[in-house]
């Protein structure tokens, strides 16, 4: 059946909603929402093949659509797992945390699937407004989580209402909401300066939640406001959704070379912008936030071109983007016995506190910089490959140089954790090991496998994404 | 693609093994326990390694152009991406003095690594497989992921393992090196985009047009240059060599140093000949002030290490003398002087490490005066420092001497600005055996008073062991041998050497080339602008009929 994976999510929502009723241990929600997380992967491979559309064309499941879902139940599993006992949400928030995430999981999947404006704004807007409500649930022991959650929803409210707007003249330019017609009828409303703007505007929403520069600034305030667990689930699963919607959109305009030149400055704009701010961070999750900015660019770099080549290697950029950042936000928050933010300090001596988290910590940071053989590598040389192949050979060239800049700060990570040593406590005083559930190790090894092994052998998944977009 | 192999006539996929033998070992050092175990297990995989390189030098047939041994598979379809191996005369020696130093650097770090060995040996391991790959890879994709890879084992050589600023040295190393290579990503993507292969032997000899071929060829030799180093691209190396520990020293020195300049060999000479050719007198004088200011600012050095380091920019300003001249002598000597330098500068590395070990510091002046405390060890020094003057009778002679009678058959003003750089590496060098072999004056008493509650001198500088005794008398060996009967050696690299500048010749010559800077100007610009990159309907190449190739060209405005 094609919309099993859509039964199941809302199902699984219901029944966590069902936990945030009882008064249950914290530990309760959390094995239940594993377990739904772990159901979550098997019906979205369940329901791979499927073909379907559902009310009057506005949603469809496709290859393309499934792909997706695969890569957000396996983000949606990957945070659920490495959130142990969540640290820095209070104990009776435990299950509406895992309520709102999974809610925000249903609205991504609905959000790929969406083939029509308003069903992509409304899944849109039900992923983005869970993800609001769970920036302030961190514990009161902290105190950013406020002012981050208003950001969050101002900004949000913002950019979604730009879109919207932009939406409307969409509308009444193409008269259709469908997104078949619009990518016949809209390249050529595209080069009009009306058009463009139009299209602009619509894409401001997601470029948004993509981070693209210069809708990032709601970015690194709120990874360092929510809890570690929230700030890994925002920055990955929503870039998933945004680039499958991109990728959706992108036909709608790309072909018009104002609007692509609009995307290729965007991107250039992002990636530089990113890696420069990230230079001079120390607090690991702002520098993940500004790296997270950077990405996005190359991300769009990949999505701007148009071609198979470069949807199907966006695709696998932000597939290997969700495995490295989650990886590392994995370290950060096993790190942080507290729930408290963690710095470039506290990472200092972790090869002996804590050997396979180091690894972990080194394969993620040298996967985003892009360094063989890791997916990161894969993923920036396929982007960088079609972006060349359709002839943004600057863009190319930038990307490639900012590659060198991005090295720098990846590197300090590394260097915190592998070559640097933490001042004992007191003189003489054996140093401290970190307590590590066996669950953590596992996680850091799949995670630090996985990131090889998905770089060594792309073949199998790029060509299923190339079908996916085809 | 076959017709680029020779047969392999050993049956079995030699080079896949030996780039995944030390992987594998790393894989089974994980899993052992034990500082000796783990070194013993290491040296043991690096001695079978080694063992296992030996077929390729039997079996390599001199009278070929082909890559031997060659294997060639997919690896990812999509983009026409191959695991292509195989070696020719070029990257014979370069294999073999890989799998023949790494053994060395685990014997010399058998006392000097004492901390987190499991991940020193794991760390060596990854690197020799690395390192052997950049070698014998044929698919620029597979070349640029050990190339890239190897990064990371060497900074974390430096960065755990080296002295007090390490942190600083390691970041150097690992961002020079990288922000060079970034562009050779761009121009191994603009290759691809011309020809639709990301096969090496491929892309040679085809007629790119000039302007391509200059702007590969630039990017090309950044990263080459860096990695060589040349001047001004030089500022890395001292740091990483001071910082390293000794077998991070003997790596860098002996194989990485290495790999700059096989890329010229590899990459620029034969893809884009006619830029070669272009910008090569550009690269002489480059070579030439590399000698002059390596020579130079080595003679004022007080760091053994930097010393070495210093006088390995002289002596890898001779190998791109060589490389430049792009003549047969000139090549020969270049690729028999990477050898050498390999050999030698690695045991000079080796030499101070042993220095080290016992005086815990590298400064010339802690360390003199130790001849008749050291005498085996002495003479060792003795040899490789005259092998490191290209003393008649070492194997450096041999290379450098090729090196001249290429120049000036090539360019008489050339070969002799370059005869100053031997004489000042025999300045530099000998000041520093006399320092440290007789110098009685230089801080030598307030060394005696100093240890003498510890029993004075000798106590502190015993002669070396068995084991270093082992490590340095291997490597004499070979600059005994090469120095004097280098012909199996140049007889193994002169049919790829000929045929590879036959073919850079010819196709050099099909291309026109710009004359002035005003030629060079219209014809970088001239035509299509943006078109020299990426554009590859207007080249000539791109009628070799290559199906495979992506849909290219219809660049999009939005682009510039």
């Amino acid at each position: 059946m094609a919309f099993t994976h859509e039964i199941y999510m809302s199902l699984a929502a219901l029944v966590l909603f069902c936990t945030t009723l009882t008064d249950a241990k914290s530990g309760t929600p959390r094995l239940i929402a594993l377990a739904l997380a772990t159901g979550a992967i098997i019906s979205s491979l369940i329901a791979f093949g499927a073909h379907g559309d559902l009310f009057n064309g506005s949603y469809r499941v496709d290859t393309f659509s499934q792909s997706f879902k695969v890569l957000i139940a396996i983000g949606f599993f990957l945070v659920v797992a490495f959130g142990e006992g969540l640290r820095g949400i209070e104990r009776e928030n435990v299950a509406d945390y895992f309520f709102f995430l999974s809610l925000s999981v249903l609205g991504l999947t609905f959000l790929v699937s969406g083939v029509e404006l308003l069903t992509i704004y409304i899944a849109l807007e039900l992923s983005s407004y869970s993800l609001y409500i769970m920036v302030p649930l961190r514990s009161n022991r902290f105190d950013r989580q406020v002012e981050a959650g208003i950001k969050y929803v101002l900004f949000g409210a913002v950019a979604s209402g730009i879109s919207l707007f932009g939406m409307s003249y969409v509308f009444g330019l193409a008269h259709t909401t469908k997104l078949d017609a619009l990518l016949e009828i809209y390249p050529a409303i595209a080069a009009t300066p009306m058009g463009l703007i139009a299209l602009a505007m619509m894409f401001a929403g997601f470029f948004f939640k993509l981070a693209v520069f210069p809708f990032h600034l709601w970015t690194p305030d709120i990874y360092e406001g929510a809890a570690n667990e929230t700030s890994g689930v925002i920055a990955t699963l929503p870039k998933i959704g945004a680039v499958a919607v991109l990728i959706r959109l992108s036909g709608m305009g790309v072909d018009s070379g104002n609007f692509a030149g609009l995307m290729v400055l965007l991107a250039i704009f992002s990636m530089t912008y990113g890696n420069l701010a990230a230079l001079v961070q120390t607090d690991i999750k702002r520098l993940l936030a500004f790296s997270s900015i950077s990405h996005a660019g190359y991300m769009l770099a990949g999505i701007l071109t148009g071609t198979i080549n470069g949807y199907a290697g966006a695709i696998y950029y932000v597939g290997g983007y969700l495995l490295m950042n989650l990886a590392l936000f994995h370290v950060i928050y096993s790190l942080s016995r507290d729930g408290s933010n963690v710095s470039l300090d506290d990472l200092k001596g972790l090869h002996r506190k804590a050997p396979i988290l180091a690894l972990t910590l080194a394969v993620g940071a040298f996967g985003l910089a892009g360094i063989p053989p890791t997916a990161g590598f894969a993923g920036k040389f396929f982007v960088l490959t079609a972006a060349f192949d359709a002839g943004y050979m600057w863009l190319v060239i930038i990307a490639a140089l900012n590659t060198a800049i991005a090295a720098f700060y990846y590197l300090k990570l590394v260097r915190a954790a592998y070559s640097l040593e933490e001042a004992p406590v007191a003189e003489g005083a054996p140093l401290a090991t970190l307590p590590f559930s066996v669950t953590g190790k596992v996680l850091g090894v799949i995670f630090t496998v996985f990131i090889l092994a998905v770089g060594i052998f792309p073949d199998a998944l790029l060509d299923l994404f190339r079908a996916a977009v085809h | 693609m076959g017709s680029f192999f020779a047969e392999n006539i050993l049956g079995f996929p030699i080079l896949s093994v030996l780039i995944f033998l030390p992987l594998a070992g790393a894989g089974v050092a994980m899993l052992l326990r034990g500082d000796k175990l783990l070194k013993g297990w290491t040296l043991g995989i690096m001695f079978v390694e080694a063992l296992l390189s030996i077929p390729l030098w039997v079996n390599f047939d001199p009278n070929t152009a082909l890559f031997q041994f060659g294997e060639n598979h997919h690896w990812i379809n999509a983009l026409h991406i191959n695991y292509a191996l195989g070696i020719d005369g070029i990257s014979l020696l370069l294999v073999l003095l890989t799998t023949f130093v790494m053994p060395l650097c685990i014997l010399c770090s058998w006392k000097y690594i004492d901390k987190r060995v499991k991940e020193f040996v794991i760390t060596m391991l990854i690197m020799e497989t690395a390192m052997v790959g950049v070698f014998m890879a044929l698919d620029l994709v597979l070349f640029y992921v050990f190339w890239e890879a190897m990064l990371i084992p060497m900074y974390l050589l430096i960065a755990v393992w080296g002295g007090d600023n390490k942190a600083y040295a390691s970041v150097k190393f690992f961002l020079y090196t990288l922000a060079g290579s970034v562009l050779l990503l761009v121009a191994i993507i603009a290759l691809y985009l011309s020809q639709g292969t990301f096969f090496i032997p491929e892309l040679m000899g085809q007629s790119y047009s000039f302007a391509f071929q200059f702007w590969v060829f630039l990017a090309f030799a950044l990263a080459f240059a860096i990695k060589v180093p040349m001047f001004p691209f030089h500022t890395w190396l001292p740091a990483a060599h001071v910082e390293a520990p000794t077998p991070g020293s003997v790596i860098l020195a002996s194989v990485l140093l290495k790999m700059g300049t096989y890329g010229f060999l590899r990459f620029c000479l034969p893809i884009t000949p006619a830029a070669m050719f272009y910008l090569a007198p550009v690269f002489l004088w480059v070579s030439i002030i590399s000698i002059l200011y390596g020579g130079f600012v080595a003679l004022g050095q007080k760091d053994m290490k930097k010393l070495i380091a210093y006088s390995s920019v002289g002596h890898m300003g001779f190998v791109t003398l060589g490389i430049f001249l792009i003549n047969l002598e000139g090549i020969q000597g270049s690729i028999i002087q990477m050898v050498n330098h390999g050999i030698t500068t690695g045991a000079l590395f080796i030499c101070v490490g042993i220095l080290y070990e016992r005086s815990h510091s590298r400064m010339i002046s802690d360390n003199s005066a130790i001849g008749s405390f050291m005498p085996v060890y002495v003479a060792f020094l003795g040899l490789f420092s005259l092998s490191s003057l290209a003393f008649p009778g070492t194997n450096s002679f041999v290379g450098e001497l090729y090196i001249l009678i290429g120049a000036f058959k090539q360019d008489k003003v050339i070969a002799f600005l370059a005869i100053p750089g031997a004489l000042l590496a025999a300045t530099y060098m000998l000041r520093l055996l006399q320092k440290i072999i007789w110098d009685k004056s230089d801080g030598h008493a307030h060394h005696e008073e100093a240890h003498a509650d510890e029993g004075g001198h000798a106590n502190h500088f015993f002669d070396i062991n068995i084991r270093e005794f082992a490590t340095l008398a291997f490597l004499s060996v070979f600059v005994v041998w090469i120095g004097l009967m280098p012909k199996p050696f140049v007889n193994k690299i002169t049919t790829s050497v000929t045929n590879v500048i036959a073919n850079a010749t010819a196709s050099s010559n099909a291309a026109t080339t710009p004359q002035g800077l005003d030629g060079l100007w219209s014809e970088l610009t001239g035509g299509s602008s943006h078109g020299d990159g990426h554009g590859s309907s207007d080249q000539p190449g791109d009628n070799t009929g290559h199906d495979a190739a992506p849909a290219h060209g219809n660049p999009t405005e939005g682009g510039h």
